[in-house]
C-alpha cells in the first residue's frame, strides 16, 4: 500500500474512532475522562494571475481544508489526542489529501527534582527559532502541497521521551516510519515542469520507509539566552529528486531518500526590543543538486527588532532581517543557498488584532526576489480571515525555482474556528 | 496578535497582584512626609499579597466601543508563588477561537527583566519573546499593561493626598508618579480603604497630565481569609468612551499545581 494511501486511511480510521467514542461517551457518560473538541475549518482560494508555464496548470487552486481535534484526559497524568486533516482542492487532485497529524498517548510524571514525558503515536514536532526558514527543523515531513512556506508537516510516527529538570530538558525520538513528501500534480502550481511521482519512492535503506530514525536534542534557557542541540541519524526528510525513464520512455521524477546524520544549533538571544537568532547545522550523506554526496554546513542568522506604540498609536512596529546560506550555494538543493530575508511586521493591536507582514526574500546568487504580503485579522469570536500574496520577480533560469516562474499568486482564506 | 496576548497575559498577572491584599492594616507613623506616608501604603500592600503560594481563575474580558458594540476575552490562569520573590504563571487563552489553546509562559524576577515564552498551537512552536513590550493597549482592550506593571514598589514616587469617604468606607488617596521613562503617563491616583488596603479607583493622568482613564473595581470577595480580590474591575477611556469590563471567575488557591507545568515542556502541554 502506497504510503499516502497508509495515511489516509489512518486519517479516515481517526474519524472513525471518534465517531465511536463520541457513541459510548454519549450513552455511558464516559466516567472520568474529559473530553475535549476543537478544531478549524478553512475555505481557501488562491488565484495565480500568469498562465502557468507547463501545460495542464491550473489558474487557481481552491477548495475547503478541516482539522478537528479531539483531546481525552483521563485521571492521572494522561491524555490522548487525535487530529485528522483533510483539504478538498477543486484544481490539483493531488493537493485533495487526508493525513493524521496528531494521533498521541502523553504521559508523564515526576522525576527526581525534574520530570518525565512519554509522547506515544503520531505527533508534530517543531525545532527552531528563525522565521525565513526553518532549518533545523526536521523531526516531520514537509506536507508542501498545503503551502510553498513549508510550515505545513505531515503527522510523524514516533516515541517520543523528555526529561528535563533545572540543567534542562532532554529528548530522545524514535521516529518509526518515513513519510514522503507531498508535491503538485499536473493540474497544480508550484511545481517542476515535470510532476513527481509520489508513488515511486526510493530508500538508500533497505528497510526503505521502516528503518527507525533516531534523534536526540538537549535544550535550555540560560537567562536571555535560549539555545537547542540536536543531532538526528535517520533517512533524510528532504528528497534528492532523480529523473526516472520507464519502459515506454517515459520521464519521470522520482524522490530518492538518502541516509543522513546532522548536528543542529538552534539559539536566541532576546534583550529589550532585540531578538537575535541563529540556526545552524552540518549534514552528513546527503546528495547535492548534482546527485552527488557531499557533507555541507548551513545556517540562517538575524534578528528582530520592534517599536511598541509608534506615533503615539496601539500598533507595534517589527523590523526582520535575516541571512541565509548553505556552504554548496550553486549544488545545493535548497532555494535559500544564499538569501536575504527583509520584513516588516505591523500590529495593529486592535479589537481585531490586524497583523501585516510585508517581506523580500532576495537571492544574493541570482536576480529572483520574493515578495511576500500578508494581512490576517479577525473577523469575530470565531472566523478569521487571512489576504495574502506572494510575487516572484525576476527568476534567473539558473535559479532551482525557476519552474515557478509564473506562479506568482493572490490567495484568500476565512476560517471557522471551534 | 502576539503581543496581544502577552500583553494581555501580563497585564492579568499584574492585576492578581495588585488586587491581592492583606485584610489588615498596621497603625501609620504620625508625623512622617506625604512621600514616606504614600511609599508606606504602597509596602504595606505589597506585604500582604504575599504567601498565596498558588491559584489558579478563569478570566473574561468584555470590551465596548462608544457604539456599544462588545467583544469577548476568555483565559485560564495558574500563578505559582517562588522562594526567590517572583512569581510563575501560565495563561491559556480559550476565546476568542482562533487564538484558542495558545499560551503563554512567564517567570517574573523581582530585579531583571521577565522571561516569556509563547506556545502557539498550530506549529506546536515555543517562541521566546521579549518581556520589554509595556506600553501600549492589547487587543483592543482598554486595559495597557503598564497602567499596573508588576506593582513593584519601586515603579513608582508616592505622595499621600489626603483621607477621604468612599461609600461606607474612609479612603487614602495617593498620587504616584511611574518612575519608567517609557510610561504613558505622568501620574496616576489610587484610592484604597484605610482597613483592609483594598484598592477601589485609579486615575490615570496620560503625558499631557489630561484625565485619560479611570479604573473602578468591585466584587470583592475573601479568600483563604487573608486575601481580598476583585471580581470585577472597569476600564472607563474618557477620552475614546471606550470601556472594557474584567471580571475573574472560579478562583482556587492553594491547589495542588507542580512547578513542571510551568516549565517549556509543560508549557507544550496545554490544553
Amino acid at each position: 500500500m502506497p504510503p499516502r494511501a497508509a495515511f489516509h486511511r489512518a486519517a479516515i480510521a481517526a474519524v472513525s474512532i471518534w465517531a465511536v467514542f463520541l457513541f459510548i461517551g454519549a450513552s455511558h457518560g464516559a466516567e472520568s475522562i474529559e473530553h475535549e473538541f476543537s478544531g478549524s475549518l478553512d475555505v481557501d482560494g488562491r488565484w495565480y494571475p500568469q498562465t502557468g508555464a507547463h501545460p495542464d496548470q491550473r489558474a487557481h487552486a481552491s477548495g475547503f481544508a478541516a482539522e478537528p481535534k479531539l483531546h481525552l484526559k483521563g485521571e492521572g497524568d494522561w491524555s490522548f489526542t487525535l487530529a485528522p486533516f483533510f483539504r478538498y482542492d477543486g484544481a490539483d487532485s493531488r493537493r485533495t489529501h487526508a493525513d493524521l497529524r496528531e494521533a498521541y498517548l502523553l504521559v508523564f510524571g515526576e522525576a527526581g527534582d525534574g520530570e518525565w514525558e512519554l509522547r506515544l503515536g503520531v505527533d508534530r514536532v517543531f525545532w527552531g527559532v528563525t522565521e525565513s526558514q526553518h532549518l533545523v527543523d526536521i523531526i516531520n515531513q514537509t506536507d508542501l502541497v498545503e503551502h510553498p512556506n513549508k510550515e505545513s508537516k505531515l503527522g510523524q510516527p514516533m516515541a517520543h521521551l523528555t526529561w528535563s529538570a533545572e540543567w534542562g530538558i532532554l529528548e530522545f525520538f524514535a521516529l518509526t516510519y518515513h513519510r514522503a513528501r507531498t508535491y503538485p500534480g499536473s493540474h497544480g502550481r508550484l511545481r517542476s515542469s515535470i510532476i513527481i511521482d509520489d508513488e515511486h519512492v526510493s530508500y538508500e535503506s533497505a528497510a526503505r520507509e521502516w528503518r527507525v530514525d533516531l534523534a536526540a536534542r538537549y535544550s535550555h534557557s540560560l537567562g536571555p539566552f535560549d539555545f537547542g542541540l540536536s543531532v538526528f541519524d535517520g533517512t533524510s526528510r528532504d528528497p534528492f529528486i532523480a529523473p526516472h525513464i520507464d519502459e515506454r520512455g517515459a520521464l519521470s521524477l522520482r524522490q530518492h531518500y538518502d541516509k543522513i546524520r546532522q548536528f543542529s544549533l538552534d539559539a536566541q538571544l532576546t534583550i529589550e526590543s532585540w531578538l537575535l537568532k541563529l540556526e545552524a547545522l552540518h549534514r552528513e550523506g546527503a546528495r547535492n543538486l548534482l546527485g552527488v554526496k557531499e557533507d555541507y554546513a548551513a545556517f540562517v542568522m538575524g534578528g528582530e527588532y520592534t517599536f511598541n506604540s509608534i506615533f503615539g498609536s496601539a500598533a507595534d512596529l517589527g523590523l526582520l532581517a535575516e541571512w541565509n546560506y548553505d556552504e554548496r550555494r550553486e549544488r545545493s538543493n535548497s532555494e535559500f543557498q544564499n538569501d536575504l530575508f527583509y520584513a516588516v511586521r505591523l500590529a495593529l493591536n486592535d479589537t481585531q488584532s490586524t497583523e501585516v507582514i510585508a517581506g523580500v526574500l532576495a537571492d544574493a546568487d541570482h536576480t529572483t526576489r520574493t515578495l511576500s504580503v500578508e494581512l490576517k485579522r479577525r473577523l469575530s469570536d470565531q472566523w478569521s480571515m487571512k489576504l495574502e500574496a506572494i510575487v516572484l520577480m525576476d527568476v534567473e533560469e539558473e535559479d532551482i525555482i525557476y519552474d515557478t516562474r509564473r506562479d506568482s499568486f493572490v490567495a484568500l482564506n476565512v476560517t471557522y474556528n471551534f | 496578535m502576539h503581543a496581544h496576548l502577552v500583553r494581555t497575559a501580563l497585564l492579568l498577572l499584574a492585576i492578581c497582584t495588585y488586587v491581592l491584599v492583606h485584610p489588615q492594616a498596621p497603625p501609620r507613623a504620625e508625623g512622617a512626609t506625604p512621600e514616606d506616608k504614600g511609599l508606606q501604603i504602597a509596602r504595606d500592600t505589597r506585604e500582604r499579597a504575599r504567601g498565596f503560594d498558588n491559584f489558579t481563575a478563569e478570566q473574561s474580558m468584555v470590551l465596548r466601543n462608544k457604539h456599544g458594540q462588545e467583544s469577548r476575552r476568555q483565559l485560564r490562569v495558574k500563578v505559582l508563588e517562588t522562594d526567590g520573590g517572583g512569581n510563575k504563571s501560565l495563561f491559556v487563552f480559550d476565546r476568542p477561537r482562533d487564538v484558542r489553546g495558545t499560551a503563554l509562559l512567564v517567570h517574573t524576577h523581582k530585579k531583571k527583566n521577565d522571561d516569556q515564552w509563547l506556545y502557539l498551537p498550530a506549529l506546536k512552536r515555543v517562541k521566546r519573546i521579549s518581556s520589554s513590550n509595556q506600553s501600549g493597549s492589547f487587543m483592543g482592550s482598554e486595559f495597557a499593561y503598564e497602567d499596573m506593571g508588576t506593582q513593584e514598589v519601586e515603579k513608582f514616587r508616592y505622595r499621600y493626598l489626603r483621607d477621604e469617604p468612599c461609600g461606607k468606607l474612609t479612603c487614602t488617596v495617593v498620587e504616584r508618579y511611574p518612575t519608567n521613562k517609557r510610561s504613558g503617563y505622568t501620574r496616576q491616583i489610587v484610592w484604597q480603604d484605610k482597613g483592609e488596603l483594598r484598592v477601589w479607583k485609579v486615575q490615570y493622568y496620560d503625558r499631557k497630565n489630561a484625565h485619560l482613564k479611570t479604573l473602578t473595581l468591585a466584587k470583592y470577595k475573601l479568600y483563604l481569609d487573608k486575601y481580598w480580590q476583585a471580581r470585577e474591575m472597569n476600564m472607563v477611556n474618557h477620552l475614546t468612551g471606550k470601556s472594557t469590563v474584567l471580571s475573574w471567575n472560579n478562583y482556587k488557591f492553594r491547589t495542588r499545581l507542580k512547578a513542571s507545568e510551568f516549565t517549556r515542556t509543560g508549557l507544550k502541554r496545554v490544553r
